[in-house]
């Protein structure tokens, strides 16, 4: 029996990519809640006027709020492409070992793909 | 052990959470191509964009699928990682007094006097 308590070094555990889609789909998840309030704030000053609609216009031009934006895509598209792969296994499809673990990296990778061509967009 | 935040409510959830991420992933999409679409430079093309009335309706169905959502996911984290009961239930307010709060709000901006007036 080992020595209690065991202190684990979460950065050396081996998690498979299905693990990685499902942690980081609680993160994204997490993020996109709480950007919510300051979405419908962004909206609400956007459409006030001619003065809120510039002050919001040039919030996002500046290049920390463009960062932002990119990690908030790649939540989104990690969240979305995560959640369909989810549904997908509730009705029993591609659940064997191989199918799951070549789709939880198709959604890691494809997550990826989009935040890159997001940040040629946003970026370039 | 009962559960903290609601208990036997578990397959309704989860069925709520999977039926709002249907609507989710269907509106979501057709939302960010209507406006990625016809994204206007300047104030009266960006209210022009929320001018017709379905689309207002659409995006206030979508917000409240979005609150129901989250606050699933949000209980579900919450379950996990927050065990003191007083703290779970007081964060758990918090998510649900920010997403009604959401939610009303963006009822106000889309449905509220300033539409009324111009």
């Amino acid at each position: 029996m080992a020595e209690r308590p065991v202190f684990l070094n979460l950065l050396r555990i081996y998690l498979p990519p299905s693990g990685w889609v499902s942690i980081l789909h609680r993160i994204s998840g997490a993020l996109l809640f709480l950007v919510i309030p300051l979405g419908v704030w962004a909206l609400s000053v956007s459409l006030s006027g001619e003065v809120g609609f510039r002050s919001i216009a040039e919030r996002f031009a500046h290049p920390l709020a463009r960062l932002s934006l990119l990690l908030l895509l790649w939540a989104f598209a990690h969240h979305y492409l995560g959640g369909v792969r989810h549904l997908a296994l509730d009705v029993h499809w591609g659940t064997d070992l191989q199918r799951a673990r070549r789709s939880s990296l198709a959604v890691l990778l494809a997550a990826g793909l989009v935040t890159l061509l997001a940040a040629w967009r946003l970026f370039a | 052990m009962k559960s903290a935040g609601g208990s036997h409510t578990g397959t309704g959830t989860w069925l709520l959470q999977r039926a709002t991420a249907v609507a989710l992933a269907l509106a979501l999409p057709g939302l960010m191509i209507y406006f990625l679409a016809a994204l206007p430079a300047d104030f009266a093309g960006w209210q022009a964009l929320f001018a017709p009335l379905w689309l207002r309706v659409l995006i206030l169905l979508t917000m409240a699928a979005l609150a129901f959502h989250a606050w699933v996911g949000m209980r579900d984290i919450l379950m996990d990682y927050v065990h003191p009961t007083g703290v779970r239930l007081a964060l758990l307010l918090v998510v649900i007094v920010t997403l009604a709060g959401s939610l009303a709000w963006l009822g106000a901006i889309l449905f509220g006097a300033t539409w009324g007036a111009s």
